[in-house]
Formats: C-alpha cells, sequence, structure tokens
C-alpha cells in the first residue's frame, strides 16, 4: 500500500500502545510487589501508565499515515478512538480505585491492569483497517472484559454474567470469523481497501458474508439483535467495569464498523440493514429500560438505546456523520461514565443499585441525587448539556443526508428520545419524590469519589464551549 | 502519602507541558481577535501576521454585514514569515449599533475558503461590533447569576436566597424598563440587538434583539417573574433549591423571548423544561409528580418534534456568512430566514399536496401548540396548573402559555409566511374549538384553580382564533389577549392562592359570602374575574372584542361558535363568583372567621400592579396596541400575501 510506513518506521506511531501494554505487565508487577494498600498503589501506576500514554497521543495527535504496511490506520478516526480509549480508561481506573474499602472486593491491582490490555485492544480496534486486525483488536478487548466482568469474589452474578458474556462473545467472534474469512476468499486480501471491489457474481454471499461480520460488530457494540448480553453483564459486573464496558469498547466498537461500512462501500443497502439494526436497536432498548427497577440493568438498556442514535451517525457518513460520531461519542462518555460513576460512589457506601434503595436519595445523599439528575438529563437530551449536543449533530448529518428512510429514521429516534426520558424519571422519581426509606448512607463519601463525579459533570454541562 | 489533588495536578502539568509542544493553527495571525468600537465612533488598528514560515499573500479586505459608517482601509501585500502588517478600522458615530465581519482574503489554506472565490482565496473573519449594547444580555442572565451565587452559598441560606431571588427578579424589572425607555415603537426591525458567534462549528450565533411584540411579552415576564418571587416568598422547604430553579426558569423565559437565532431559541425553550419539571414536582400539591411528568413529556415531545424543524430550515436556508465574516453554508438568523427564506415554499411536493414549508410548519406548530394550550393538546395544563404552588401556577399562566403563540408569530409566521397562509383556516377552527371547549369544561369544574385552568384554555384559543383569521384586528386582538391574559390569569391564581391559604381547600362549594369577610379580596376577586370574563372597561375585553371584529369578515360561523365562548365564559365566571363570594357565610363549613382575614399587605402588593394595569389597558390600551402594531403589521402583510 503506498504511503503506508514498514513495520519499523510504525513503531514510534504507535507508541501510546505500546506505553499502555507494557504498562499492564507493570502494573501487574507492581501488584505482585507492593505493599498494602495494593489497588490504591497499582491504581496510581496504572493513572502514570495512562497519562504517559496520554501525553504521546497528544504530541502524535495530527493524522498520519498508515501503520505496518496498511494494517492499522493513522487518520483522525484512529486518533479519536485512540482519545477515547485512554479517556474511557481513565474513568475506569479512578472508579475502580476507590472501591478498595467498603465493598468486598479484594484489595488487589490485577483488574487495573486487565483494564489498561482492555484500553489496548480498543485502541487498536478504532485503528484496524484489515480484517484480522480487526478481529485480534476486538478479541484482545473481548478477553481482557470476560475477566472483567467476573473479578467480584463470591458473587454469583459476576460469574453467571462473565459465562454469559464468553458463550456470547465467543459465538460471535466465530460467526464474525466465518464471515472474514468469506470476505478473504472473495476479494483475495484482508486489507479493508481491498474490500470495496469484488469480481462478478459473488454479490449475494458477498452480502451474507457482511452480515455475518456485522453480528460481530453489533455484539460489540451490543446492537439489536446482539444485544442480550448486555443488561446481564452489566448488571453482575462490578459496577466501575460496567461503567468501562459502556462507554470504551461501544465506542471502538462503533468506530470499527464506521471504518468498516465506508469499506465495503455502497455495493451493500447500508441504509436498510443499518437502519433496520439501529429503529430495532433504539426502540427495545428504550422500551426494556422502562420497567427496570435495578438501575444497573436501566443503564445497561439505555446504553443499548444510545447504540441505537449511535449507529444513525454511521448511516449518514461522510464527513459530517463521521464529526457527528465524535461528538457524540465524546458526550456520551462523559455522560454515562458520569451516570455510572454515580451508583459506583454510593453501592461503595452502601446503597444498592436498585430503586427501592434509592429512594428518598435527594434528602439522604443530595449531591450525588443532584449531579445524577444532570447525567439523566444529559442522557435524555436537554440542551444545554452535552447529550443535546450529540444527538444534535446526529440528527443535523442525517437530516443533510435526505431521503425517506434517513428522513423516518430520525423522527423515530426524537420520539424516542422524548420517551427515555419515562425511564429516567423513575430514578428522578425516587430519588426526589419519593419518601426517605432511611437514615443517610453509612459511609461517607470519599474526596476522591466527589472529585471524579464533579471532573464529569463539567464537560457534560459545559460541552458546547469546546464545540 | 499521595493525594487526589496532586494526581490530577501533575496530570494536568503534563498535558499542559504537552501542549506547548503542539504546533499552531495557520500562518495568518490576527490582533485583536475582534473589534469593539465605542458608539459616538472611533478608530481601531488591527495587527495582521505571518506566524508561519512561508509568504502570506493578502489579496484585500472584504466588509460583510453592517457597513453603516465603517471605513476600512485598503490592503495588498504579500508578508513574509514574522512580518507585519497594520489595518486601520474607523467608524463615524452613528446611532444604531452596528455589527460587521472583516474578512481577510488570503491564501492560508487552513482557513475557510471564499464562497465564489477562486482556490488560493481563503477569509480569516475578524467580528467588528460598534455601538452594541449587551442590555439583553445582562437582562437574560441576571437570574442565572443570582441561581449561580444562591447555589454556591454555604449552609441552608434561606433569608439569602430569598433576598438574591428577589434582588434579581427587581433587577431584571429595572433593566426592563431601561429597555422600554430605549425602545422606538416606530422604528422597523430588531433593536437593542446584540450579535456574536457562539457556537461556530455548529453556525449557532449570539444574536438577541426585541421588535414590538417581544418587548411586550418581556415585559410581561419581567413583571409576573417579580410577583412570583414575591408569592414565592412563602415558600419553606429547600428554599435555596427552590429559588435557584425559579431564576433558570426566569432567565429560559426571557431568553425565549428576545433570541432570534433559531437554534439559540430552541436552547431557551428546552431550559425551561428541568426547572419546571422540579418546580411542580417537589413543591407542589398532593399529586405533584404525575402532573410534573405530564407536564414534561407533553413538552418535550413537542419539543423533539420542533428539533427536526429546526434541522430542516436549518439545511433548506441560505447561505451567507456569521456576524464576522466567517463563510456559512447555512444560517439560523431568524431575521434572515424570514426575509431571505421566500418562505421555503418549493415546487416538489412531499407527500400529496405537503411540500417542504407545510411539513416543517406542522413539525413547529405541534410543540408550539401544546404549549398554547390548543385542544386536544392541552390535557396537560389542568394538572400542571393545580398540583404547582401559587407561585409557579402563576408563572406558568402568566408568561409560559404566551410562548406558544410568540413562537408561531416568530417561527411559523415570519418565516413561514405561505404556510401560515394555508393552514390558517386550521388554526382558526382549533382556536375556536378551544374557546368552547376549555369554556364548557371550566363551567363543570369544582375546584376554583381548575376552573381558572380550564379559562386559560378557552383564553388562548381567541389567540389562535385571531391568528387564524389574517386581519389586521385579529392579529392585534390576539397578541394584545396575549399580554392582558398574562396580566390577568396571574390575578386569578395569585387571589385562588390567597383563598388557599387560608382555607386549605379549593372546592367552590365549601365556600360562600366570603364578601362579608374579606371585603377588599372581593373587590378584586371580582375585578378579576369580570377581566376575565371580557367585561367591558377592563383590559380582557379588548382582547376579546378585537379577535371576534377581525375574525368575522374571514370566518362567519367560527366567530358565531367563538362568541358563544363568551357567554359560556360569564356562565362560568359568574357562577364562580356568585358561589364564593356572595350569600351567606358558611358557616357549616368555616366555624372560625377569623381564619379568614383579609388581604396582608404582601398580597396586596401583588395584586395592585396588576389590577392597575387591568383597569388602565381597559379604558386605554393604545399603549400596548401601539408598541407591537409595526412588527405585527410587518409580517401579517407577509403572510396576507402568501409569500
Amino acid at each position: 500500500m503506498t504511503g503506508a510506513l514498514d513495520n519499523v518506521a510504525s513503531l514510534r506511531e504507535v507508541l501510546p500502545e505500546a506505553i499502555v501494554g507494557v504498562g499492564s505487565l507493570v502494573v501487574l508487577g507492581v501488584d505482585l510487589v507492593a505493599a498494602r494498600p495494593r489497588r490504591a498503589r497499582a491504581a496510581l501506576v496504572a493513572l502514570a501508565v495512562l497519562a504517559l500514554a496520554a501525553t504521546a497521543a497528544w504530541v502524535w495527535r495530527a493524522p498520519g499515515p498508515s501503520l505496518f504496511g496498511g494494517l492499522l490506520a493513522g487518520d483522525a478516526l484512529a486518533r479519536l478512538g485512540r482519545a477515547l480509549a485512554i479517556a474511557s480508561s481513565v474513568g475506569g481506573v479512578l472508579l475502580l480505585s476507590s472501591r478498595g474499602r467498603g465493598t468486598g472486593d479484594r484489595d488487589s491491582g490485577e483488574q487495573l491492569a486487565l483494564v489498561l490490555g482492555v484500553t489496548l485492544g480498543m485502541s487498536l480496534m478504532a485503528a484496524a483497517t484489515a480484517l484480522l486486525t480487526a478481529f485480534v483488536a476486538l478479541e484482545a478487548t473481548s478477553l481482557f472484559s470476560y475477566a472483567l466482568a467476573g473479578m467480584r469474589p463470591r458473587s454469583r452474578a459476576a460469574s453467571e454474567a462473565a459465562l454469559k458474556y464468553v458463550v456470547y462473545g465467543g459465538v460471535a467472534a466465530g460467526v464474525m470469523l466465518f464471515g472474514m474469512s468469506l470476505l478473504y476468499g472473495m476479494h483475495g486480501s484482508t486489507r479493508f481497501d481491498a474490500l470495496a471491489s469484488f469480481p462478478a457474481g459473488v454479490a449475494v454471499p458477498r452480502l451474507l458474508a457482511v452480515v455475518l461480520c456485522l453480528g460481530g460488530f453489533a455484539y460489540k457494540i451490543a446492537a439489536v439483535p446482539f444485544h442480550m448480553w448486555a443488561p446481564d453483564v452489566y448488571e453482575g459486573a462490578p459496577t466501575p467495569v460496567a461503567a468501562l464496558f459502556s462507554v470504551g469498547p461501544k465506542a471502538a466498537g462503533m468506530l470499527l464498523l464506521a471504518r468498516f461500512v465506508e469499506a465495503i462501500g455502497p455495493s451493500v443497502p447500508w441504509e436498510l440493514v443499518l437502519g433496520t439494526m439501529a429503529a430495532a436497536t433504539m426502540t427495545l432498548g428504550t422500551l426494556a429500560a422502562m420497567p427496570q427497577t435495578n438501575l444497573k440493568r436501566l443503564l445497561a438498556y439505555s446504553s443499548i438505546a444510545h447504540a441505537g442514535t449511535l449507529l444513525l451517525a454511521v448511516i449518514a457518513g461522510g464527513d459530517d456523520g463521521r464529526a457527528a460520531l465524535g461528538v457524540y461519542l465524546v458526550a456520551y462518555l462523559v455522560t454515562n461514565l458520569g451516570a455510572f460513576g454515580v451508583v459506583a460512589a454510593l453501592e461503595r457506601r452502601g446503597v444498592e443499585p436498585e430503586l427501592f434503595a434509592w429512594r428518598g436519595l435527594a434528602r439522604r445523599a443530595p449531591v450525588e441525587a443532584w449531579l445524577m439528575t444532570l447525567f439523566l438529563f444529559s442522557l435524555v437530551g436537554l440542551p444545554p448539556l452535552a447529550g443535546f449536543f450529540g444527538k444534535y449533530v446526529v440528527f443535523a448529518a442525517l437530516i443533510a443526508k435526505g431521503g425517506p428512510l434517513p428522513l423516518a429514521l430520525v423522527l423515530l429516534a426524537v420520539l424516542l428520545s422524548a420517551a427515555s426520558l419515562f425511564p429516567y424519571a423513575r430514578i428522578l422519581r425516587a430519588m426526589f419524590f419519593e419518601g426517605a426509606t432511611g437514615p443517610a448512607p453509612a459511609v461517607a463519601a470519599t474526596r476522591l469519589d466527589r472529585a471524579i463525579l464533579y471532573a464529569l459533570a463539567l464537560p457534560t454541562a459545559a460541552l458546547f464551549l469546546t464545540l | 502519602m499521595v493525594s487526589v489533588k496532586r494526581i490530577v495536578l501533575c496530570a494536568l502539568i503534563l498535558c499542559g507541558a504537552a501542549g506547548g509542544v503542539a504546533e499552531a493553527a495557520g500562518r495568518l495571525r490576527v490582533e485583536p481577535s475582534a473589534i469593539v468600537l465605542p458608539p459616538a465612533g472611533g478608530e481601531a488598528r488591527l495587527t495582521l501576521r505571518n506566524g508561519g514560515d512561508r509568504p502570506l499573500r493578502i489579496a484585500r479586505i472584504d466588509v460583510t454585514g453592517d457597513q453603516a459608517g465603517l471605513r476600512v482601509a485598503p490592503l495588498t501585500r504579500t508578508l513574509q514569515p514574522g512580518e507585519t502588517a497594520q489595518l486601520a478600522v474607523r467608524r463615524d458615530g452613528g446611532t444604531t449599533p452596528a455589527f460587521a465581519g472583516l474578512r481577510v482574503v488570503c491564501d492560508d489554506e487552513t482557513l475557510p475558503a471564499l464562497p465564489g472565490g477562486g482556490p488560493d482565496e481563503r477569509v480569516g473573519a475578524v467580528a467588528v461590533r460598534a455601538g452594541a449594547t449587551p442590555l439583553l444580555g445582562w437582562l437574560v442572565f441576571l437570574p442565572l447569576l443570582g441561581a449561580l451565587i444562591i447555589l454556591l452559598a454555604p449552609g441552608s441560606a434561606e433569608r439569602f436566597a430569598r433576598a438574591v431571588g428577589l434582588a434579581a427578579t427587581g433587577g431584571v424589572v429595572v433593566l426592563t424598563g431601561l429597555a422600554l425607555s430605549r425602545f422606538d415603537a416606530g422604528a422597523r426591525g430588531a433593536q437593542l440587538v446584540d450579535h456574536a458567534v457562539w457556537i461556530r462549528s455548529l453556525r449557532v450565533e449570539w444574536f438577541v434583539g426585541v421588535d414590538g411584540l417581544s418587548i411586550t411579552m418581556v415585559a410581561l415576564t419581567a413583571l409576573v417573574g417579580f410577583i412570583a418571587a414575591l408569592s414565592s416568598l412563602s415558600i419553606d422547604k429547600n428554599v435555596k433549591a427552590y429559588w435557584a430553579l425559579f431564576l433558570v426558569l426566569m432567565t429560559g423565559m426571557l431568553g425565549t423571548f428576545v433570541a432570534l437565532d433559531l437554534f439559540l431559541f430552541y436552547v431557551f425553550w428546552e431550559v425551561m423544561l428541568l426547572p419546571m419539571y422540579f418546580l411542580i414536582g417537589l413543591w407542589g400539591g398532593p399529586r405533584k409528580e404525575y402532573a410534573a411528568i405530564k407536564f414534561f413529556l407533553y413538552t418535550l415531545v413537542g419539543s423533539v418534534v420542533m428539533l427536526l424543524g429546526v434541522i430542516a430550515l436549518y439545511y433548506a436556508s441560505p447561505a451567507g456568512s456569521l456576524v464576522d465574516g466567517t463563510p456559512a453554508a447555512h444560517t439560523f438568523d431568524l431575521v434572515r430566514l424570514a426575509s431571505e427564506g421566500r418562505g421555503f415554499a418549493t415546487t416538489p411536493r412531499l407527500f400529496g399536496a405537503l411540500g417542504f414549508a407545510e411539513v416543517v410548519w406542522a413539525l413547529f406548530f405541534v410543540g408550539f401548540a401544546i404549549k398554547v394550550p390548543a385542544v386536544p393538546l392541552h390535557t396537560w395544563l389542568p394538572d400542571a396548573h393545580v398540583e404547582a404552588p401559587t407561585a409557579i401556577s402563576v408563572i406558568l399562566a402568566g408568561v409560559l402559555l404566551k410562548m406558544g403563540p410568540y413562537g408561531l408569530y416568530r417561527v411559523n409566521a415570519a418565516v413561514l409566511p405561505g404556510a401560515t397562509k394555508w393552514a390558517a383556516p386550521f388554526v382558526a377552527v382549533v382556536g375556536a374549538i378551544s374557546i368552547v371547549y376549555g369554556a364548557l369544561c371550566a363551567f363543570a369544574q369544582k375546584d376554583l384553580k381548575r376552573l381558572v385552568a380550564y379559562s386559560s384554555v378557552s383564553h388562548m384559543g381567541f389567540c389562535l382564533l385571531g391568528l387564524g383569521a389574517l386581519t389586521t384586528s385579529g392579529w392585534q386582538g390576539a397578541y394584545v389577549q396575549l399580554f392582558n391574559h398574562g396580566v390577568i390569569t396571574s390575578m386569578l391564581f395569585l387571589l385562588v392562592g390567597v383563598l388557599y391559604d387560608r382555607a386549605h381547600t379549593r372546592e367552590i362549594d365549601r365556600f360562600g359570602g366570603v364578601a362579608s369577610q374579606m371585603p377588599r379580596y372581593a373587590f378584586v376577586f371580582g375585578l378579576a374575574f369580570m377581566a376575565s370574563l371580557g367585561l367591558p372597561g377592563l383590559s380582557g375585553f379588548i382582547g376579546e372584542v378585537l379577535v371576534l371584529l377581525g375574525s368575522f369578515p374571514s370566518y362567519r360561523a367560527l366567530t358565531a361558535v367563538a362568541a358563544t365562548g363568551v357567554v359560556l365564559a360569564a356562565a362560568y365566571h359568574l357562577s364562580a363568583l356568585s358561589r364564593v363570594q356572595l350569600g351567606k357565610w358558611n358557616a357549616a363549613q368555616w366555624k372560625d372567621r377569623a381564619q379568614f382575614p383579609d388581604l396582608t399587605a404582601r398580597e396586596a402588593l401583588m395584586l395592585a400592579p396588576l389590577a392597575i394595569l387591568v383597569l388602565v389597558l381597559g379604558c386605554w390600551p393604545q399603549p400596548l396596541i401601539a408598541l407591537s402594531q409595526g412588527s405585527l403589521g410587518e409580517v401579517l402583510a407577509k403572510v396576507a400575501g402568501g409569500r
């Protein structure tokens, strides 16, 4: 491929990923030798690694040439994916590090090393420009995620979540690999840029192969009909891990999907295929969230609904669609991490993530209640919060594209946006309008928890300043 | 022991250091990035510098926008790396503020391309503001500032919150008075304009100004807001949160009425939802959560449908530039959408007889009709009004309901005149139905507050009827009715609140002969009810009679139907008035007459300005009509002309 760097010259460009990869081993080592409190010390090291990676990513933030002979991209999408991966892991590490006390978790830093591994996988997913690279990156993310999901001692829910995740992920990976092998057979190359043109007569098998590949991508972003693992996994996994799952791999998966869609090109009726998937995902996510009483499940379904809206950005395509995808992913990252962060902070203080336990929270834990209000209204999409601007640019990109199906999708999306108020309002009602069922949470809030939540609330409220 | 703060600080320092490694954007550097000239005229110097490593060729300086009295020295040069050039920008004194954009046409490839220019022509934009007044900005954001001050106060700070709240709403009244004094009723176009770029990448601007109708609405909001603040002094739980939310709501309302940028209008429209939800839901009556979520869901559905209309208008809008000269392929500028959009009428029809303009009109109408409220989208209103605390009912009925017809004027009529003409019969029919249905429902009510709420539905129906009539009288009547209804209905809710504070019930049948115990209250009550039913000599009559006069030439049958609404209004108002105030004191229900003292000083203070306005505007409505006449006439001419 012309203009691509060879293996040696590319190493410098993937320095952030290399730092994260080596860093995860360093964190494992620290976890072995450090004195107690191990998790806090391992978290410090992990944050230092991420800060170093972030600095390297910042220095090399301008889009660059293709890497490793065309296997990884260095374009703006890849840079965005890398930034989102690092940001979501910083959030995950911070939330995990504050859990040491009071939740029964073991005081060890293994989870942090795994989070760094997930970061590496996510960053590579967003940059992958070949089928096998995409598969390897996706599997790397998944394998670390399976382990993370189950890491709660003596918790059957966590083990069940991890098992469901593994089984589902394994099947999805197999299906995707099958589709990828068919594509390789038809095109003779695994590179994305070779996927656009194909020999005559294989259009229908190619469509089938593309749909099989989509199965794997859709599983990662939790889109219908491959979403069924998400509510159980989010509910069973430790809350900080669920927070990471809801933002990091989802963002990386969307960017990978966007790249794949662009690579396959207009020979596949993407509007119809992705449109149906997006419509089903948004509808199911919104409707299924309504009767939920477990907050983590509710947020899981809400994440599924947001994945549907993100698919609209992929359908829009072009420069507008890509920019819209980026803005929405950033807004969604801060908002969702914030929402899960509040759930995690309260869980640490002894308040279970159930609606009945959250009743009267406005009196018992007012700061968390009002911050949760901010994050929930951003998820609904009320201006001037970040979530509104994300939805706005996506809807604008799709309306600019025009055509009956995109316009119908936008209409469905706005109506479901309004309907999504209902599940979030149930949380608000529990917090504000229902009587207090007990005294204030047993454990006091830590400065770290509050700092994390305020740090996420600020961009949620003020994202428009950066647009 | 390493603390969180130190980690965050180190991370910030690292990022800052890395930022120093960042490369600069382009070659053209302009200092300062925006020029502000005093109103009396003056001169400013602009320094252009080549910050890159290649020569920068400056072809010329173009001026976009408002060029009245603006003079820019010509400049054509090639700057070497590091070289600077000076540019003089001069403005002679002028009475109107001017917003212009200087376009430095050069060959810096990182800048946007000049529309219609050559491949090498790129535009660096500099904003020039001359004589701009930030008055409206202060007006809109003073309550928000108050809210932030309240939130930052330590502890429960009840007295502080009340003081700041009153000060902020009082400040808004003062600033509104200032704006009114500077407003020239005879001039055309928007006044007290302020125009700057807000979100460049989305082409959104901070564009605010008032015309005849907006300034009456702003005045109504300021007055009703201050009176509601006085009424809110009786709130005694979660006082800090209440006042913070109340002030955010004030900002949202004021912003909606002065916004001249469609996106900005939409943002302010939505900003009102969150505070209203909590204000009804936390401080309301027995069914407050139900009322709050119903209100929120209804308004949210309307708003998201409106969002589609906003985006559609944006992508159909003509190209131009932002206020600082940045080229823009589309615009949110409502003034330009109205003047250059040509009604967005298109020949390709989308669904049957509907074209683009009609579909967008319908999208906006759904959002505005929910707020009016038009039957059958009105069912949120009785619950929200009844369950909200008195002060919030006053704001809801006095101001929020006015935003529907205001939006219909500002967006539907001004930007889509052809579609408005096409839909006018429909609007008139909806109006007539609202009048009669609202009146019939009011007649059936046993709860006094619910009766007033349904009377609001009926009165706002007159607005829609007048709008649909497309005659001068009809429109003047509709928008006079808007202001007058705001004043009258505020009085009504305050009066119901006075009675409720004493009796803790609003059931009409439980009262009787209240006039014998509370004579001053009975007088004001009678005045308000007479004004509400449209007694000539009081302000409620003006709007209704103008609407009926205006709609008769266009729709005779509908006017006749609407006129029966007037009779029904008399029926339910007089029935309620007589059952509450007249007759014998209901001693079976109320043994202790001392439970019902007459109006206190605070209550009288709240009701007095409203009562005076009702009396004065009933006999002499000319100032109100004169303010809005010009702008209404302009838009009506466009609508009646169909383009």
